[in-house]
């Protein structure tokens, strides 16, 4: 078997603390090419954070193995950036210091101060982010940390880009604005991407494939579908489009109907 | 509960809102003048009603304590002059105050080092927590005359005892507030450590050091209050120049108009050192450490 990019084989998590044991993955198998855009869906709850957090290093494995680009995962990486939930800037440094920090310690050795300086900047320029590049986290508002949080991520030039439910705690009209600008970078960038959301219209509209996971404990892959949308692709002109209409019916019954399951 | 808002009739000229007022000369002037007086007045004011009922309690009568009006007579040089140098332990109130405060500087400065490094040691590491929590929270609450004894013993000779007795009264919030600020490091803050690979080094200065800054200030404010309480009770039995000494050399002359001079001089320094303090965690922390 040809292995894949990313590789999850057969990874189940288990979680001990003092006596009781809780089995919160079991035998999850999922292959992610280079490019592609994976999302992970299911009810909150079912793991699929933990399962993010595991592909990141974050969380060891308590069976089987995560395999990215033929090297075992073993320890957190810039390889594999995270775009956290609540964006974890460092308060105490600006928007370009955050990213500095990451490029800094990347590219150490790498390349000259002057460069880290100006990729500091291009990765900015990217999130659209460059004019506030000297504020504080606190003085930016949700949208915008959360967009630096993804600048500080795409800095550290990942294998893979991990989006932990990165626009969750984002208004809508916020959310669909940064979706639109997270779609244009991976059409550009060709970022293998895997994420984690609740929301239907979000993995339809920017996921090439859509994981179901069944609810936990022992969450498992309930099912896989692929959405076969032209790239780039408009929020406004798929609305209609049959693919996308039945994508989307898809993925809400597995959520609501199966999952008894 | 919200009200309606009335809404704009014809007759209002809404663009009017949208031009500047005229300006008004000293307006700023004016409010920051205002704003000092709503701060100093009410103290102002309650001091000077204090003086009175001192003044009306105490009379003119030359038992017990000193009234207002007899603290002048008979400490006006010391009021008036804090510069004043004849030798030895003849100097103006200035003077005990500066030796004290170089004693506090030494013995903070030395405290506040190693209760950092402490702090995170027992912060960071779950073992060293165990065995050294339970110990502190026991020394920490032992007076700081109690240790006097124990210091003259160890090092035999006054100034040392005196530098030891401020260390270990102004160490215990220290660490125990760095302590806390390690423990209360955001998990994101940790992660985002691991995953840009920050060695231990790193980590120390780029997450950690920040992410406390605000607790080990909480720290330092508490501990500086502390080691000056403890300066003037450690030199009251040690002697020689420094305002705890100073006092209880008047004590001893009867002289009580000037330890209460005296008094007036070391509850002042203990609050602008309290001030400095707090002032030096807000320009560190940079006033967004804790958003």
């Amino acid at each position: 078997m040809a292995k894949a990019y990313l590789s999850i084989e057969g990874v189940g998590v288990t979680f001990q603390k003092g006596a009781s044991t809780s089995e919160v993955l079991r035998d999850i198998n999922l292959q992610v090419d280079q490019g592609e855009f994976v999302s992970i869906i299911g009810h909150s709850g079912c793991g699929k954070s933990t399962l993010l957090n595991v592909v990141a290093g974050l969380i060891p494995v308590t069976t089987g193995a995560v395999i990215l680009d033929r090297e075992a995962v073993e320890a957190p990486g810039p390889e594999r950036a995270v775009v956290f939930q609540n964006h974890s800037l460092l308060p105490w440094l600006s928007v370009q210091e955050n990213v500095r920090l990451a490029v800094d310690k990347v590219f150490a050795g790498k390349k000259s101060a002057a460069e880290r300086r100006d990729w500091t900047l291009h990765n900015l320029d990217l999130v659209k982010m460059t004019e506030a590049r000297d504020k504080r986290p606190s003085e930016i508002s949700g949208g915008m940390k959360q967009r630096v949080g993804i600048a500080r991520a795409l800095a550290m030039q990942p294998k893979v880009l991990l989006l932990d439910e990165p626009f969750g705690a984002l208004d809508a009209l916020t959310r669909a604005h940064l979706q639109d600008s997270v779609m244009e970078i991976q059409t550009a960038l060709k970022n293998t991407v895997l994420m984690i959301t609740h929301d239907v219209d979000e993995a339809v509209l920017l996921s090439d494939r859509i994981v179901m996971m069944t609810n936990g404990p022992r969450a498992t892959i309930g099912d896989i579908l692929a959405v076969d949308l032209a790239r780039p692709r408009d929020r406004l002109a798929v609305a209609g489009n049959p693919t996308y209409v039945g994508a989307r019916a898809s993925v809400i019954e597995f959520l609501y109907a199966r999952r008894a399951a | 509960m919200s009200f309606p808002k009335p809404a704009f009739t014809a007759s209002e000229p809404i663009a009017m809102d949208l031009r500047e007022p005229p300006p008004r000369p000293f307006a700023g002037l004016a409010r920051r003048a205002s704003a000092t007086a709503a701060a100093v007045l009410p103290p102002a004011l309650t001091l000077l009603i204090i003086m009175v009922v001192w003044q009306l309690l105490c009379g003119d009568s030359y038992e017990g304590l000193p009234s207002p009006s007899r603290i002048w007579a008979e400490s006006r040089e010391l009021i008036v002059d804090p510069f004043f140098d004849r030798g030895g332990v003849d100097k103006g109130l200035f003077w005990h105050i500066a030796t004290s405060l170089k004693r506090v500087a030494l013995g903070f400065s030395i405290s506040a080092v190693c209760g950092v490094l402490l702090g995170v040691l027992i912060g960071a590491n779950r073992w060293a927590h165990r065995g050294l929590d339970p110990i502190f929270q026991v020394l920490r609450t032992v007076p700081p005359l109690a240790w006097l004894p124990i210091s003259l013993a160890a090092f035999h000779e006054a100034n040392p005892s005196a530098l030891f007795v401020i260390f270990v009264t102004s160490i215990w919030p220290i660490v125990i507030n760095t302590a806390v600020g390690v423990r209360n490091i955001p998990d994101d803050y940790v992660n985002v450590a691991r995953v840009l690979r920050l060695s231990p080094v790193e980590y120390f200065f780029k997450i950690l050091l920040p992410a406390t800054t605000p607790y080990i200030f909480t720290g330092l404010r508490i501990g500086v209050g502390m080691s000056w309480l403890a300066i003037v009770a450690s030199e009251m039995l040690l002697g020689g120049v420094g305002v705890g000494f100073f006092i209880w050399d008047q004590y001893n002359a009867s002289r009580i108009s000037d330890i209460v001079v005296a008094l007036a001089w070391v509850g002042l320094t203990g609050f602008l050192l309290d001030r400095v303090v707090a002032l030096a965690g807000r320009i560190v922390s940079r006033g967004s450490a804790l958003s």
